[in-house]
């Protein structure tokens, strides 16, 4: 405990005085915050690319990944100070995304040594941007009876079928599918595969959808007749739902997290927009009704926190358990319950999509209050989390679904 | 959290060996059914004294009362691990009046003759303090003060009616707010034993013991004040603080006992030919009570500590607790009764009590409304 105490101190003057001004304060610190990176990449702000540089050059991109990989080499609960302590001054994690918090964790445990050395140095410089092969368009909620077909063929497998909800596949430079390798295996869970896909290999085509906030953060990726390499297969073949599954721990964790921003934020955000929209600049918002609504937020959002940190004081290893789910079921909720209030204070200022007569702010809130809609969807809907804890935590009988 | 490194949520070895302890000896010694047989006999103390006496042989009563007063000087956090144990079978011993109302009184505002006086006594079981605060036009709001205290040649003679004062048809002392003269209130500790308080036993839902304060001009000295003269309603507020986590600690346990008992029948019962615990519509409103319950453990173990290491923060962490605390086992308790069906509402059946219990202690301390407005003029809105 004293080694972690010292560490923290280190942790916190080594963040203090590396991170750029500018980007202080800009930020909630969540693994999907900040810097993507990617071939495709188009970032020029220089404070991002700094403190990116910064970052790498330290190994704290990936700081619990090995020397080797581009990380630290250090544990989780030194993971999670260095990351509390970007949190407690409001700056992004010098590198963000999927390849950071749920694809190399995975590879680290289940890939062979050729596959960490070939995609993780990648992952932690942020040269190389991931995305996640999951849905299908008849695999949502039953993500199980995905159908993406991977045949074998020589030294290859011929991918053939279609993923969507694929986020930011078009921004990506590979991809991590979950792929169908035998059709005929005696439950639908088995015969499932985990197969890396370069995104530029021939016969790949991506295509954005729009959604109801107007962003298009989703893409529906086509797979005809691909062909990658067999070294291409994380684990073993048709053993794939293992890993899965603990890469779904870790996404939904991560969406719990991001979602977790600074303490108090989401109250301060609501509060702020209740002070604009009624006009009210200082003491006693005079909506008792209100008072309360924001209260319950805020108290929501301090009992998340604090369960936050007690999963983290008590969690002994780095791979989310059904903890994740809860996590994410309360996470969901609280966001969602924080832009219901924050487009309710804001009255008829929020009913803006575009053009005159509304501020930016304002269009943006919407926008994303829509974009939160989401939130208790995708990553494995609320009810599917629900099912996950009655089975697992409650230990409640299955029944027909 | 107002700072960004989070107090510590967890039980250390002796805190967990003292929970599992406590959990066996409570679970064995008091099973909840208890309140029923003390309500149907009418028994005249409504707890158990023996029981009680042997809590206090184990240190659990003095846990945290400091070691010159005879106690183990430990922190409130010791004594949540117990109060938590203890809501899980309803218990209807004095926790409240006595280790939470009337200790914390005496700790945070009592001298040291008058903790010498009562403090060893409370320690070994043999004495129950409590505290008056409710009154026939309060309703909820303890600042409104009818009980009069005017000033006589040795001290003061106060006049009033408390209603509701837990263990107080037993209490050894009853501490009561009365106004002092433009000053607003001030606590006294009163002895039941004088011939101008008159002590009418009251029976509630939850089986927890009360009764009717009528307080005619009774004497009492000026070594008999609690806290500074007029200073009542500061020291009141921060014992209610720490009374409201204690009383958040046994709700969570009940709550806990509750939602287990409901996941047990659910699992056994069957209908249709199946458990019913493998419907769906059931699940879901089962995961959602556990939900609950797990914030409800950060909140009430955060406050808990707060109290012991971050004076500070109290207010907001007891506003946060109790109103949390409140609203879940209010809902594990409902929740209990439904998914029980038909057998949940008979009297034959104990999970009827929680809801009782957690009615009670909903409007106790503060009920959540109160403190969600609390905490928003914490919060500067």
């Amino acid at each position: 405990m004293s080694d972690l105490n010292a560490f923290r101190e280190e942790a916190r003057a080594w963040v203090r005085e590396n991170a750029p001004e500018a980007l202080r304060g800009t930020s909630g610190s969540g693994p999907f915050e900040g810097y993507w990176g990617g071939a495709k990449c188009e970032q020029t702000d220089p404070d991002l690319l700094r403190w990116r540089d910064l970052g790498i050059e330290k190994g704290w991109t990936a700081p619990s990944w090995p020397k080797q990989y581009g990380g630290a080499g250090l544990s989780h609960a030194h993971e999670e100070i260095i990351h509390a302590e970007m949190k407690a001054i409001g700056v992004p994690r010098p590198v963000a995304g999927q390849g950071l918090a749920m694809f190399g964790p995975v590879l680290l445990e289940y890939g062979n040594d050729a596959q960490r050395a070939a995609h993780l140095p990648g992952i932690a410089r942020g040269e190389v941007r991931w995305c996640q092969g999951y849905s299908e368009p008849n695999a949502g909620s039953d993500l199980a009876s995905l159908q993406l077909k991977a045949e074998r063929d020589g030294d290859e497998f011929v991918l053939n079928g279609q993923k969507v909800w694929t986020s930011h596949a078009n921004l990506s430079d590979w991809i991590y599918c979950l792929t169908r390798t035998d059709p005929n295996a005696p439950k639908k869970q088995m015969g499932i595969s985990v197969i890396l896909a370069d995104l530029n290999t021939p016969g790949i085509t991506v295509k954005r959808i729009d959604l109801i906030s107007g962003y298009s953060p989703f893409c529906e990726t086509f797979f005809d007749d691909v062909r990658v390499p067999v070294g291409n297969l994380v684990g073993k073949e048709n053993e794939g739902w293992t890993i899965a599954k603990a890469i779904l721990g870790h996404e939904r964790s991560s969406i719990g997290r991001s979602i977790a921003r600074q303490p108090g934020s989401a109250q301060r955000e609501v509060v702020g927009r209740a002070r604009k929209h009624l006009g009210v600049a200082e003491g006693v918002i005079p909506d008792p009704l209100l008072r309360d609504e924001i209260a319950a937020l805020g108290m929501l959002e301090e009992a998340f926190h604090l369960t936050l940190a007690r999963i983290q004081q008590s969690a002994a290893s780095g791979t989310p358990g059904s903890e994740a789910s809860i996590t994410k079921i309360v996470g969901t909720d609280l966001k969602q319950m924080r832009f219901e209030l924050g487009m309710k204070v804001a009255g008829a200022d929020g009913l803006g999509w575009e053009g005159p007569g509304f501020d930016e702010d304002d269009l943006q809130y919407t926008r994303d209050w829509l974009r939160s809609r989401a939130s208790t969807i995708e990553g494995g809907s609320s009810e599917i989390q629900k099912n996950i804890v009655s089975k697992r935590v409650l230990g409640l009988p299955e029944g027909k679904k | 959290m107002s700072g960004q490194t989070a107090p510590s949520l967890l039980l250390n070895d002796e805190q967990q060996m003292l929970s599992k302890t406590a959990h066996q000896f409570i679970r064995d010694r008091a099973p909840v059914a208890r309140i029923r047989t003390l309500r149907d006999s009418k028994d005249e103390t409504g707890f158990s004294r023996e029981l009680w006496s042997e809590m206090a042989e184990l240190g659990w009563l003095g846990l945290q009362i400091p070691e010159p007063y005879d106690g183990m000087g430990l922190g409130f956090f010791d004594l949540c691990v117990v109060l938590e144990q203890s809501g899980r079978e309803l218990m209807p011993e004095p926790f409240v009046s006595t280790l939470l109302l009337g200790t914390q009184a005496l700790l945070l505002g009592g001298t040291d003759a008058q903790k010498k006086a009562l403090l060893p006594g409370i320690a070994s079981g043999e004495t129950i303090v409590t505290l008056g605060y409710e009154e026939a036009g309060s309703h909820g709001d303890v600042s409104k003060v009818a009980t009069t205290a005017r000033k006589s040649a040795t001290g003061f003679e106060l006049s009033g009616e408390k209603l509701q004062v837990l263990d107080g048809h037993l209490a050894e002392r009853i501490i009561v707010s009365a106004t002092t003269s433009g000053s607003g209130y001030t606590l006294f500790l009163i002895d039941p034993a004088h011939s101008g308080v008159t002590i009418t036993r009251q029976f509630r839902i939850d089986g927890l013991n009360a009764a009717i304060v009528q307080l005619d001009a009774v004497p009492v000295g000026r070594d008999d004040i609690i806290g500074e003269i007029g200073g009542g309603a500061v020291l009141l507020e921060a014992v209610f603080d720490r009374a409201a986590v204690g009383l958040s600690a046994q709700m969570l346990g009940a709550a806990e006992q509750a939602f287990a008992d409901t996941i047990n029948y659910i699992k056994e019962r069957e209908q249709f030919g199946v458990p019913i615990g493998s419907f769906q519509a059931l699940q879901h409103r089962a995961v959602s009570v556990y939900t609950e319950l797990v914030l409800t453990r950060s909140v009430v173990l955060a406050a808990a500590r707060a109290i012991d290491d971050a004076p500070d923060d109290v207010p907001r962490l007891a506003s946060l607790a109790k109103a949390i605390a409140s609203e879940t086992f209010k809902h594990a308790a409902k929740e209990a009764i439904q998914m029980h069906g038909g057998i949940g509402v008979t009297d034959e059946h104990d999970i009827g009590f929680y809801i009782k219990r957690a009615q009670a202690t909903y409007m106790t301390f503060g009920k959540p409304s109160h403190h969600r407005q609390r905490w928003a003029e914490l919060h500067g809105y």
